[in-house]
């Protein structure tokens, strides 16, 4: 090892290669089959259990947990996966203090909820273990449906046209799929390949062609009106492929978080990456956090999180804040950037404290610097370049509930669509509910 | 601390708690070390004939059921009584005694059913300076294939017979262990009494079949592809046994004979309510088999707290308290009503209570926004199910005045009356062939 957490500048190998094995282990391994048996009989079996309505994708909760507790995960496997195809990386990567977890009973009893995500990993990983997947495609309807983004919307929506008989193709930019699951997701909270090895499990449903390296709008490659013409509806999952630029002086300085991460999710060999002795990243949400902590576990020797508005209004929940906290994250609220200087042996941040008030923030005259190796931007993601025709609402594509655009034969679904936050498992309650309107209006119903 | 001492039938121990004839009680090892960890006395594991000791499986010979979090609710056993030489048991129980002098030790017996074998036997317990003995007549189980055990608990008249040899050839008390394998525990504790016993003591185990394998489609527990029943204890059993220990203590023949309440004590709660139902002492099995002989610190120090908070100073006061109150069906008063009422503060909107009462009981408890449950006190019978299944416990039945309305039946509450009086019974001089008045 040459480098180490003190090398100045930006540099790969800054620690010791069993130190980024255990950095970026699971961050929250599974539970055993004891562990698993002990958690699931802290389950009332609630009636209309508050846990499933939370659940973005209604996850009969209180049945799965039951079968686990009665011995037949793959069974309860089942229940999670009728409802939510992605179900084993929701059980990774779903916000549960905001959503069933929180609104598990046994909060309210105790402030423990039962642990419905680890739960739910330890029956989705068994069934998968098996490699066996339980669901088949539906009898051929004879109608085709083009899919356009191979993330969780796109794929939740695949496969349950694949389900419903239709024929699918699905189509993706990237050369793997899997969307933000695959480049966006935190690594420890994925690691071995989950992603890439939930997508193959999920296309063994059959009927499912996949075409990568195709993006919808680029020359080559095909229009809206090509895939219309050649199906009979279209999906697009196509997410949030731009990001918001920092405009400010020497803004160009500092490195889209995004990019970061998915260059760290793709990486081989995590020695190889370099990264900056001293990290700062702008932003407050979940991409800020997950850049942040991920740049400490790569070696950074401080990572610290700036962040425009007071702590209370940060987008990143207070369990991801604390996750931050844990691993030696620093968070800086109300300042905001100013400008990026190129200095003698690195960079400076230059920022003003605000004030949040009557009119919004306010930018004070108060001012300071941080010095940072690299700066990290994440101040959120933007829809790319949209086919001619297809109306925005603000800045998403504007769907009706169904999923219906603005464009006959057009759905949309996913981070692209309004409605529900900007996780995972929205995205894929919005590809299943566009697949069941789909698949309504092919059959004429 | 509260004075735990007790007597039952003259045999005296520092406290209540024995531990039942069974594994515990099997050698000088386990009794020493029980003494140590507290328990007053024990009844030493059930000892045969004289000659070749029997002999047990060398498989599984316990099966269970299970509450949650693997709670051990219930063991099933078919294991005979002790497979030792009579001889080391016989000297192992008067070396004990003799070191222990202040606690009860009592010997529990099984021989074949005749005045030979056991006149033998009594002479040699006899010897060994124990206090009394206990006939086991309860196991259900093996023993009782051969003849003993339950065959003989089951028959009435050799109850009385064994009874009535045991009380000639010995000065010892004489302690009966019923089995609860019968359809009345009334004739065997009667037949016990005629035939002189000291005191009776229950439960004995259940008879029954814990669970089935279905890989191999066998009972359990399954010895090389068979299975046979076994002997049902623990907390599982315990309202088998207290309703039996209150029968005996109710019943005007059976009143006032003393008895040993067996079966499911596992907290010092548990062994008062039996204490309430009328037994003088009581005996544990299966808690010990479970958690290990410490439990007894447990019941120790929770009935001495009871005891102090309740102003009792002798175990006995507490002796058959709740018996005058454990009444017949038929003398409960008809008239009185009760509604369930929910706690909205310690709600925590699982909604458990509605589910059991909407589906399978009478529809009496209302869902509204928010998931706020609220009882529909016209609907409402009051039957307890929401009671039982509320997790967190915030539901209670408040008991409605004399004279107000009962919304469900548009009556007022009237003053005690039973069914021996009711308009509806046939056997009663009210009866109206469901004429009601107005018709
Ligand atoms: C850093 C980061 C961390 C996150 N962490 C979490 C988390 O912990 N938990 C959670 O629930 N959510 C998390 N999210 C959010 C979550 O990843 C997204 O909400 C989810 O992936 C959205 O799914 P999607 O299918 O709508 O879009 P994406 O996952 O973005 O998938 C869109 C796909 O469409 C493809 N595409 C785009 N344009 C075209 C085109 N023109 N032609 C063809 N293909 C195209 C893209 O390449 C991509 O594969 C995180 C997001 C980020 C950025
Ligand atoms: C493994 C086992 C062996 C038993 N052996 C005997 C016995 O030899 N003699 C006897 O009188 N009762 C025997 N019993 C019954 C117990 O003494 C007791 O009556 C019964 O277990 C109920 O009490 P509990 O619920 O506290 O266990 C045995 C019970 C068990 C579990
Ligand atoms: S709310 Fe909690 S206790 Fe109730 S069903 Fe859901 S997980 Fe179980
Ligand atoms: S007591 Fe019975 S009838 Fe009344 S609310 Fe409860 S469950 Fe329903
Ligand atoms: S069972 Fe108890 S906690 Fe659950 S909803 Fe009913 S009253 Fe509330």
């Amino acid at each position: 090892m040459t480098n180490s957490q003190f090398t100045p500048g930006v540099v790969p190998g800054r620690l010791s290669p069993e130190r980024y094995a255990a950095n970026f282990q699971d961050v929250a391994p599974p539970l055993s089959a004891h562990a698993a048996a002990v958690a699931a009989d802290r389950c009332y079996f609630c009636h209309d259990a508050p846990c499933a309505t939370a659940c973005p994708t209604t996850i009969d909760i209180p049945l799965f947990i039951r079968q686990i507790a009665t011995g037949t995960p793959e069974a309860a496997a089942k229940t999670i996966f009728s409802q939510n195809i992605l179900g084993g990386m929701c059980a990774r990567v779903c916000p549960t203090e905001n959503l069933c977890e929180g609104a598990c009973v046994r909060m309210e009893a105790e402030g423990k909820p039962v642990e419905i995500g680890l739960l739910q990993r330890f029956a989705t990983d068994t069934l998968l273990e098996k490699q066996g997947h339980p669901f088949t495609a539906g009898a051929p309807t004879g109608r085709s449906v083009a899919v356009v983004g191979g993330g969780p919307a796109g794929l939740a929506c695949a496969h349950r046209l694949a389900l419903k008989g239709h024929k699918v193709t699905l189509y993706e930019a990237k050369p793997k799929l899997g969307g933000l699951d695959e480049y966006g997701i935190a690594a420890y909270k994925a690691p071995e390949d989950f992603a890439a090895r939930e997508v193959a499990w999920l296309l063994q449903v059959g009927g499912i062609e996949v075409v990568t390296n195709w993006a919808l709008g680029r020359a080559g490659d095909g229009t809206l009106d090509d895939l219309l013409g050649q199906h009979d509806a279209v999906f697009l999952g196509i997410g949030l492929s731009g990001v918001n630029a920092l405009s400010l002086p020497g803004g160009e300085l500092a490195t889209p978080a995004t990019e970061f991460i998915a260059a760290l999710r793709q990486a081989d060999d995590l020695a190889t990456l370099p990264v900056g002795r001293k990290v700062v990243v702008i932003g407050g949400g979940m991409t800020a956090v997950d850049a942040a902590v991920q740049a400490k576990l790569l070696g950074a020797e401080t990572s610290t999180i700036v962040y425009r508005r007071a702590q209370a209004e940060m987008p990143a929940s207070v369990h991801e804040q604390e996750h931050a906290a844990t691993h030696g994250v620093r968070i800086i609220c109300n300042a905001a950037p100013v400008a990026i200087h190129a200095v003698a042996g690195g960079l400076e941040v230059e920022f003003a404290r605000t004030e949040t008030g009557g009119a919004g923030l306010r930018m004070l005259d108060d001012t300071f610097r941080l010095k940072a190796d690299q700066v990290l931007s994440a101040i959120g993601q933007t829809l790319g370049a949209l086919p001619e025709g297809v109306k925005t609402a603000g800045p998403k594509i504007g769907t009706d509930g169904a999923g219906r655009t603005s464009l006959a034969r057009v759905w949309a679904g996913g981070d692209c669509a309004p409605a529900g936050e900007d996780l995972t498992v929205t995205a894929v309650a919005q590809g299943r509910d566009a697949a069941e309107d789909i698949h309504s209006f092919l059959m004429g119903a | 601390m509260a004075d735990l001492r007790s007597n039952f039938i003259g045999i005296k121990s520092p406290n209540p708690f024995w531990l039942a004839s069974a594994p515990p009680t099997d050698k000088e090892y386990n009794v020493r070390r029980a003494y140590e960890a507290g328990w007053g006395g024990v009844v030493w594991k059930t000892l045969g004939a004289e000659g070749p000791p029997v002999v047990n499986v060398s498989g599984p010979r316990y099966g269970v059921i299970y509450g949650g979090d693997r709670r051990v609710m219930g063991i099933n056993n078919i294991e005979l009584i002790t497979d030792r030489p009579l001889e080391v048991n016989l000297r192992e129980i008067k070396s004990v005694k003799r070191d222990y002098p202040d606690r009860a030790l009592v010997v529990s017996l099984m021989v074949p059913c005749d005045e030979e074998s056991w006149k033998a036997i009594l002479a040699h317990v006899e010897d060994t300076g124990a206090d009394g003995v206990e006939l086991n007549f309860g196991c259900p189980h093996g023993m009782a294939e051969r003849g003993m055990g339950s065959a003989v608990g089951q028959v009435p008249e050799y109850i009385e017979m064994v009874t009535r040899w045991v009380k000639q050839y010995s000065r010892m008390p004489c302690i009966v262990k019923l089995t609860p394998n019968v359809t009345s525990i009334l004739p065997p504790a009667l037949a016990a009494r005629r035939g002189g016993a000291d005191a009776v003591s229950l439960i004995n185990t259940v008879k029954s079949v814990t669970s089935v394998n279905l890989d191999d489609f066998c009972p359990e527990p399954m010895i090389d592809g068979k299975g046979t029943h076994g002997g049902y204890c623990g907390p599982a059993v315990k309202p088998i046994a207290l309703n039996m220990v209150g029968e005996i203590a109710r019943y005007a023949e059976t009143r006032g004979l003393p008895i040993s309440g067996i079966g499911g004590v596992t907290t010092w709660r548990d062994a008062t309510e039996f204490l309430a139902m009328g037994a003088g002492n009581v005996q544990v099995c299966t808690a010990a088999m479970t958690y290990g002989f410490k439990v007894v610190q447990e019941m120790i120090s929770g009935l001495s707290d009871y005891m102090d908070r309740k102003g009792f100073t002798s175990v006995e006061e507490i002796v058959g308290r709740a018996v005058p109150n454990f009444s017949e069906w038929q003398h409960l008063n008809l008239n009185h009503v009760t509604k369930a009422v929910i706690d909205q503060e310690d709600c925590i909107k699982c909604g458990r209570c509605y589910a059991a009462c909407e589906d399978t009981s009478h529809q009496a408890i209302a869902m509204g926004e928010d998931r706020i449950f609220t009882v529909k006190d016209e609907e409402c019978v009051a039957c307890n199910l929401c009671v039982d299944v509320c997790p967190v416990d915030c539901i209670s039945m408040k008991t409605l005045p004399l004279g107000t309305v009962d919304p469900r039946t548009g009556r007022k509450v009237a003053p005690y009356a039973n069914w021996t009086t009711h308009p509806n019974n046939p056997g009663s001089s009210n009866y109206t062939c469901g004429i009601t008045a107005a018709e």
